[in-house]
């Protein structure tokens, strides 16, 4: 069982939330060449440690961002609400 | 090019004839694979130690005489996901591409028992996709048209037809997923994995590659390429720094599954692959009942009866992406549920065991295989939730691409380069697929 850290919510089961998988940077929607759309769609680093991923809380509906290590599925703390830009503990 | 020379394994042929003679004078079976000392050079590396990378060294050896080559595992062999998958093979994919390549497979799975002198136990017992919604039988009709326009043994029944071949099947209106009919597939069916793993590190092992257990690959050595070190594209491989020492070679295949990126990531490739645990089960065995493999993508399980009578559970992969490979509740309390949809009459059977095997998942649903922009880095990775069915054809058309150093036409449309170029190849026929 993965207990994830939601920050309003807080450790609630995994079955609780979508994860939405490792972060990723946006290219400039402007200026970005086919291939860095393509390595920002496809291409993962798939870390096996710590990584930031996001995660959406399906009970009150908050996206998040934290750090998790993907090999023992500890979290740290604190998340950052992806909306306010800022910690919550 | 066929070698004609047979190699024959230490202590010979496995036949009735030396079963009564090892067993009248107690004579101990010899080891499928001889140690052997790790050596400085080889002409390939095969990183991991599984069915694929097993069948790789094989047919480097027995169709193209490459034998110095070296096969290297951080655990012991088929302990990854050729040790842990379900055991299901089938070729009734919806790709063209996939629906060619698996039925190779096929071909080679039946003749592997005198192939590699190895009882595989392979059954060709028949395979039903169960479907539970008008989207789903069409989805079977589609899957199935693709199938006979390729020759496969394939068709879509109705819901009679499926309690006709699995009587056990609860085919009653009154569930919350009614099977609608299925897609049909004669010669689908479910072998033992373990003996396909000891089958071709045997026969590799006979023909002289050297096949090193407990030894973990830390490095892969590149240079001249565009990243610091020498590594990544335009770069050569020259070798593999592992926990026995440093050996170098020209050409380094990686046929790693779940840790498959993390390889690659060693010479400087970044690849399109998420690792996911899929779970599965084992309950106590019974007397055998259950008569076909039966899979339901939209309840996300599936079921089939070993040799033992023992049943096995798969699920669909986790949600979320993870190198740990320990068993949830949760998945045990739904995939329980959803068996017990499909077959009302197991509900006093007790679960044995679960566990997880870590599944490389691309975004379409197919393997990456072949060259890389690394020189002399091939890949044989992204197997997802189909590596072991994909085993024999995967070991013979990546042997090939080493020793040709060209691609092979069946594997072409699985290489790394199709997702720069926008040719993903959609297999919605996979197991992890809801449909």
């Amino acid at each position: 069982m993965i207990l994830v850290p939601c920050p309003n919510c807080g450790p609630r089961d995994a079955s609780d939330f979508r994860f939405a998988g490792e972060s990723v940077s946006r290219p400039d929607p402007v200026h970005a060449s086919p291939t860095q759309w393509r390595e920002y769609l496809y291409t993962r680093t798939n870390t096996a440690g710590w990584q930031t991923e996001s995660w959406y809380c399906r009970a009150c509906r908050t996206w998040f961002s934290t750090e998790r290590n993907t090999v023992t599925n500890q979290f740290r703390v604190p998340p950052i609400d992806v909306r306010a830009g800022e910690a919550s503990s | 090019m066929l070698t004609k020379k047979r190699a024959l394994p230490k202590g010979g042929k496995y036949s009735g004839l030396n079963l009564l003679s090892k067993g009248m004078r107690g004579r101990e079976w010899p080891r499928i694979i001889e140690p052997q000392p790790i050596k400085s050079a080889y002409d390939v590396i095969i990183i991991g130690g599984g069915a694929h990378g097993l069948a790789c060294a094989y047919y480097l050896a027995t169709n193209h005489g490459i034998t110095n080559v070296a096969v290297i595992e951080k655990g012991y062999i088929g302990s990854g996901g050729s040790g842990r998958n379900t055991a299901i093979v089938r070729s009734n994919y919806l790709t063209p591409e996939g629906v060619a390549f698996y039925e190779r497979s096929m071909e080679l799975y039946r003749s592997m028992a005198s192939d590699l002198n190895m009882n595989v136990m392979f059954s060709e017992r028949g395979h039903l996709t169960l479907a539970h919604s008008d989207a789903s039988m069409r989805t079977m009709h589609w899957r199935a048209e693709v199938n006979k326009l390729q020759g496969i043994d394939s068709r879509v029944i109705d819901a009679a037809e499926v309690k006709r071949i699995v009587p056990q099947l609860n085919i009653s209106r009154d569930t919350a997923h009614p099977i609608e009919g299925a897609l049909f597939h004669p010669p689908g069916g479910i072998m033992r994995h373990d003996a396909v793993v000891w089958g071709y590190a045997r026969g590799a092992s006979a023909k002289g590659v050297h096949i090193h257990q407990m030894t973990e690959v830390t490095d892969i050595v590149v240079t001249g390429g565009e990243l610091d070190g020498g590594k990544g594209p335009g770069g050569t491989v020259t070798g593999v720094e592992t926990t026995r020492g440093p050996i170098s070679a020209p050409i380094v295949v990686n046929c790693t599954a779940g840790w498959g990126s993390l390889i690659s990531a060693m010479a400087g490739l970044r690849l399109p692959i998420s690792t996911t645990p899929l779970q599965a089960a084992v309950t106590e065995p019974v007397k055998v009942f259950l008569p076909a493999v039966v899979v339901s993508g939209s309840l996300h399980c599936y079921v089939s009866q070993t040799d033992r009578g023992e049943l096995v559970f798969g699920a669909a992969v986790d949600p979320v992406h993870t190198y740990d490979m320990r068993g949830s509740l949760e998945f045990t309390e739904g995939l329980a549920g959803h068996v017990l949809e499909l077959l009302p009459g197991v509900s006093k059977m007790r679960l044995l065991r679960q566990w997880a095997g870590l599944c490389d998942m691309t975004p379409d649903y197919s393997p990456v295989m072949g060259f890389t922009p690394v020189h002399g880095h091939l890949v044989d990775v992204g197997w997802g939730t189909y590596g072991f069915k994909a085993s024999p054809a995967a070991g013979e058309t990546m042997a090939e691409a080493v020793a040709t150093q060209r691609t092979p036409k069946l594997i072409a449309a699985f290489d790394l380069a199709r997702f720069a170029d926008d040719r993903l190849v959609g297999e919605k026929g996979a197991a992890a697929v809801g449909h």
